[in-house]
Order: C-alpha cells, then sequence, then structure tokens
C-alpha cells in the first residue's frame, strides 16, 4: 500500500469514528475501565496478562476503590505493571511482592492491598515470603499468573514447568529426577488456615474471563470485610516462549496444563461466612 | 511520657527511643546480639503508641516490608546484626534507589561467616561503601554510648526523612549489651509526616498523579539520571550532615582515630598517655558516611603521627589514609572475632609506633 493512499485511508476511518451518531454512550458495548492506563502494553501479542491486567482494573472500577488500592508489580513479565494500571503502586524486588505487601497492609489497614506476581517470582524464589504471608492470613489479595515459563529472562525452566516440557535450561525436557516436579503451590497454600479464599481460574475464553473477573472480585470484597488472605491462580500461556501461535497456545494450555493444573475453587468461604 | 533518666540495656533503650520517636513500624527478625529490641518493642510498643511491630520469617522479608511500609510513607525501622544485615543488602539497595526513608540498625557482630555473638566493627565497608549492589550511600551514624543510640534512633528518622534516604546505626554488640544511664527523649506523637502525598503509596487521590515506587529504570539515559540525582544528594548531604567528637585534640601531636565503641577506650588510652607525657588526642566521626576527611586532613600540619583502632582488619583505617594524602603516618591496630581492646593494650601500641617518630 502507497504511503498516500494510506492516508486517505486514515483519514476517512477517523471522519466514519468522529460521527457522532455511533458515539453516543447508549451504543458503548466495551470500554476502557477507569483504572486501566491508556497505556500500549509490552506484552506479547496473545499472552494472558493484558486480560488480567484488564479483569483487575475492571473490578477496582465497579467496586468504586481505585483511591484506595495499593498494588504490588513482581519481578517478571509482569514488573511493569504499575504502568497499566492507575493507582499507587510499588515495584517489589524479586520473589519479595507479598513481604512488600505486607508491609504496606499493616501501616495501611483502611486500604485496598494485592500483589500480583509470576510463577518464578511466587513459587520460586518468594516461595517462603508467599507461605509465611498466606500463614499470617495477611488481609490482601495475590494474583498468581503461572505460565509455566520464565518470560521475561527468556524461557527458562519455571517452577511450574510441567514434565518433559523443553525450556532453554531443559534442552532435553523436564526430568524430575533432576530438576524435581512441577510445584502445585496453590495446593499448598490452600491448606493453611490464614487463607479465607483460595482458586485457579484462566482467562482462555470468555467463559473463564467471567470467571476470574468474579474471582478477584471476591478477592477485593473478602479483604473488606477483614476476611484474611485471598489467593487467585490464573493459569495462563507463553506463546512466545512456548514457541506457539496464541491459538495454539490456549489450545496446548486447556490440554497441558489444565490437566495437572485443574481449574475450580480449592478452598471457599463457609456458607455463613459469605 | 516525659523526658526521663532510667539504666538501660543498648538494645532496649533503643527501642525504647524509637517508640518516643513517634515510630510507626517495626519489621523484623530474630539474631544475636540484639534481639532484645523486637523483645521490648513488643511488649509496650503497641500499647503505648499503636505502632506496628512484625516478626517477618527472615531478614530478607523484614527489608521488604520495610520497603513497603516506608513507601506507604511511614516512619519504618528494622534492626539486625551483621548476617541478617548481610542478607537485607538487596532490599537496602532497591530503598536507596527508590529514596524511601527508614532507619535500619545493624549491632555488629564478628565475622566473617556465622561469626560469633561478640562485638565488632566489621560491617564498616559494608555500611558505608555499598554492600548491596550499584552506587548507592546510606547515611551512616556510629554511637559509642548508650545515650547515643537513643539519641541518633531520632536524629536517624529525622534524616531519613530530611534526605529521603535510608539511615544505617553502626552499632555493635556491646553496646547493645551493656546497660548504662540515659536520658529518654520525651514521647513524640505519631503523625504523618508532611509531603510524602507527593511520593507514598497511600491511595491515588483525583487531585494528583499516581505515585509508584521502583528502582527499575530501563532507558540508560534515565537511570544515570537518577543515579546523578543520588550523587547530588549524597554530595548535599556531604555538605551538611557530617559530625564528629574531638577528645583532649587542642594540643595533640597524636591522634586517634575511632569511631563507636572502641573510640571511649581510646579515649582512656589517650589519657594513660598523656600521663606518661605523651600529648595524644581522639577523634571520633560520628557520621560514617558523611566522612569527615576534611575535618582530619585540618589536623595534619598539628599531628605528628595517627594511629587508628577498630575492632576489624582495618576498614576505616583506609578513609583516614584518604583523608590525610600521606601527608602523616597512619598506623593502624585491630582486633577482631569479637575481642575488645584495652586502653592498656592501645597505649602500648601508641609507644611502640610513636616513640622516636621524628617530628
Amino acid at each position: 500500500m502507497n504511503e498516500k493512499r494510506m492516508i486517505e485511508e486514515e483519514k476517512h476511518y477517523e471522519e466514519v469514528i468522529a460521527e457522532e451518531s455511533i458515539c453516543i454512550n447508549d451504543n458503548l458495548v466495551y470500554e476502557k475501565p477507569d483504572t486501566l492506563l491508556d497505556t500500549p502494553m509490552h506484552y506479547c501479542p496473545g499472552c494472558g496478562h493484558g486480560v488480567a491486567h484488564r479483569l483487575i482494573a475492571e473490578a477496582i472500577d465497579e467496586l468504586g476503590i481505585q483511591e484506595d488500592t495499593i498494588g504490588v508489580a513482581p519481578v517478571g513479565c509482569s514488573v511493569f505493571a504499575y504502568n497499566y494500571l492507575n493507582i499507587d503502586m510499588t515495584e517489589a524486588a524479586h520473589g519479595r511482592a507479598s513481604a512488600v505487601a505486607t508491609g504496606i497492609k499493616r501501616v495501611l489497614p483502611e486500604k485496598y492491598v494485592f500483589s500480583y506476581q509470576g510463577d518464578g517470582d511466587l513459587a520460586a524464589i518468594g516461595t517462603g515470603e508467599t507461605l509465611h504471608t498466606c500463614n499470617r492470613g495477611e488481609n490482601i489479595l495475590i494474583v498468581f499468573i503461572n505460565n509455566g515459563i520464565y518470560g521475561m529472562t527468556g524461557g527458562q525452566m519455571a517452577p511450574t514447568t510441567l514434565k518433559g516440557i523443553k525450556t532453554t535450561t531443559t534442552p532435553f525436557g523436564r526430568d524430575v529426577k533432576v530438576m524435581g516436579n512441577p510445584l502445585k503451590i496453590t495446593e499448598l497454600i490452600a491448606q493453611l488456615p490464614g487463607v479465607y479464599y483460595c482458586t485457579r481460574v484462566a482467562v482462555n475464553n470468555p467463559k473463564n474471563v467471567r470467571r476470574a473477573k468474579k474471582a478477584i472480585l471476591n478477592g477485593f470484597q473478602y479483604q473488606k470485610r477483614e476476611k484474611g488472605l485471598s489467593f487467585v491462580e490464573v493459569v495462563s500461556n507463553c506463546p512466545s516462549n512456548w514457541k506457539m501461535t496464541p491459538v495454539e497456545s490456549n489450545k496446548w494450555m486447556e490440554e497441558h496444563m489444565f490437566t495437572f493444573y485443574p481449574l475450580g475453587d480449592l478452598k471457599v468461604p463457609e456458607k455463613e461466612d459469605q | 511520657m516525659k523526658k526521663e533518666l532510667k539504666l538501660m540495656k543498648g538494645n532496649e533503650a533503643m527501642a525504647e527511643a524509637a517508640i518516643r520517636a513517634g515510630a510507626d513500624a517495626y519489621f523484623g527478625y530474630p539474631i544475636t546480639p540484639q534481639s532484645e529490641v523486637m523483645e521490648y518493642l513488643t511488649n509496650f510498643a503497641n500499647q503505648k503508641t499503636g505502632m506496628v511491630i512484625l516478626q517477618a520469617e527472615s531478614e530478607i522479608a523484614a527489608i521488604n516490608m520495610i520497603y513497603g511500609a516506608a513507601g506507604a510513607g511511614k516512619k519504618v525501622m528494622t534492626s539486625s546484626s551483621s548476617p541478617g544485615i548481610s542478607l537485607m543488602q538487596e532490599g537496602i539497595s532497591y530503598i536507596a534507589c527508590a529514596e524511601l526513608p527508614c532507619l535500619l540498625v545493624n549491632v555488629v557482630r564478628g565475622g566473617p561467616g556465622l561469626g560469633t555473638i561478640q562485638p565488632s566493627q566489621g560491617d564498616y565497608f559494608q555500611s558505608v561503601k555499598g554492600g548491596g549492589h550499584g552506587d548507592y550511600k546510606m547515611i551512616v551514624l556510629a554511637p559509642s554510648t548508650v545515650q547515643e543510640m537513643v539519641d541518633y534512633v531520632k536524629l536517624g528518622f529525622d534524616l531519613a526523612f530530611k534526605w529521603r534516604n535510608p539511615v544505617m546505626m553502626l552499632t555493635d554488640g556491646a553496646l547493645g549489651q551493656m546497660m548504662e544511664k540515659v536520658e529518654l527523649f520525651e514521647q513524640l506523637p505519631r503523625e504523618t509526616v508532611k509531603g510524602i502525598e507527593k511520593w507514598a503509596t497511600i491511595g491515588k487521590t483525583k487531585d494528583r498523579e499516581r505515585n509508584v515506587i521502583t528502582s527499575l529504570h530501563i532507558q540508560p539515559d534515565k537511570m544515570e539520571e537518577i543515579n546523578l540525582h543520588l550523587q547530588a544528594k549524597y554530595k548535599k548531604i556531604e555538605e551538611e550532615e557530617i559530625r564528629f567528637e574531638e577528645f583532649a585534640m587542642e594540643d595533640a601531636e597524636y591522634m586517634i582515630t575511632a569511631f563507636g565503641l572502641v573510640a571511649r577506650i581510646c579515649q582512656k588510652a589517650a589519657m594513660l598517655a598523656r600521663e606518661k607525657g605523651m600529648k595524644v588526642g581522639v577523634f571520633r566521626p560520628q557520621t560514617l558516611f558523611p566522612f569527615p576527611y576534611k575535618q582530619i586532613d585540618s589536623y595534619t600540619n598539628q599531628v605528628k603521627g595517627i594511629l587508628d583502632v577498630e575492632m576489624n582488619a582495618g576498614q576505616m583505617v583506609e578513609d583516614i589514609r584518604l583523608a590525610v594524602k600521606g601527608k602523616v603516618f597512619v598506623e593502624f591496630h585491630g582486633r577482631m572475632g569479637g575481642v575488645v581492646p584495652s586502653p592498656e593494650e592501645i597505649l602500648e601500641k601508641i609507644e611502640e609506633k610513636f616513640v622516636g617518630v621524628p617530628a
């Protein structure tokens, strides 16, 4: 396409979009949440992070807690989460997001605090902080993105990498005799008395996206009622480092990840508590 | 609580000072010889002022709780001893880069490794020259009495907020454990420090942009800009915050340099030397960063020799040598592994090194 034609086409679309008739609020079916900033995301095409960010932003909007929420970003692919959410945020050292969130929540108990962490951050280098934060029942929400690989550093083995899977540090596949088994940390966490709510969701299709959003909403609502720790695992994909197209990666996730990390609630509040 | 005189153990006095200074939170992990700090705080702090005390699962968790709570604009503090402070170094580097105010206390014990629980000054380099990764500085206060441990808690919080920088109190196992008479300052209210809404994560109100606390700046020019800003701040701190104490320096022909507990022992040694007719004085830096280079250099026209005494293999002595730039002999005497030098031993060193030194 030559440049002249491109300019003409752009102009045409601008005119069409500017038509007030289709831009009236009544016709809106989808809009950017207030809490989501209008910044291009650095995530790869097809990655689950963008959807997960949006769900957090929607939940914050719907609960009207934007002014009272403080987020903690991890080290990993979502290290820049603070660039996308229009709330006060802190960027933690690798693995320490839940300790940082503890520090914030203990001095600002009336605020909503959440950490957003990947599998390497939460289940390898930060396992100690994760377990103890959960065990203390800190009144916060932890959102855990599990895609079974180190994305930011270029596809190394994660604690949650499935058996036999090839990564840049397991070029012949994960040998559990050498590298241990994939860690079901969410199952471990669900055992802890301090944990009030523990669930595993995904964002691969509209039904799961709605469930994931409900889980995040639950987490913030339980926090409001000072119930203790809410833990939401989002089983996710990594097209770039799995070396698949976005569609292939979702299919692979459904077939393999969901088998080992089954979706559903691991711990829900007692009936009278809900 | 009014001003009062008490006989107190260093660690407990420091804890009481934190309560009285209006501290908002303490996060820590037990380690000898400073465990009394958290024990005292858990007994009294919350009841007196509502201060938050939390025993973390590790020093790594503790320093990251400090990072979070300091980022929320609160007056926060931790204390530990050498191996524990080593574990905190990554967090301290983040805190320094993100320019968060906090008070860290190292009740130093002998090292390296697990070492001993006896006093040492072996963490001078770690405190003053970096410790963690990257170019950063902490303001380092070195008390030599239990009274100074109390006073430096208050001073430490003031400096931390004035400069938005971590402040380290470098004390040792002997000062932490010894009992001395102290004058406790009166209770200050716990109140929000003015201006924190400009940077602290306290919830983004509609009238301002969001606050982000981070030490990540991927673009090299931006990261250099942050570094230049930090270096400019450290330079200003060097201009404004140097503190030191001189003992019998007016007519001194020989100077002992020492910090912390050792400086007190050196004062006694100087008195013993004067009884023998040697004019010896003691120069004690109270701030190790910023370091009183110029003030030490100013004595190079007056003294014939310098003896630096430390409870380590010779750390501050490097800064003394930088200060005097070869103009005066600088000798060193150090004990390690938790051994505290005696005044007689230091006197012997003075005689050994300086009797017969040409003028």
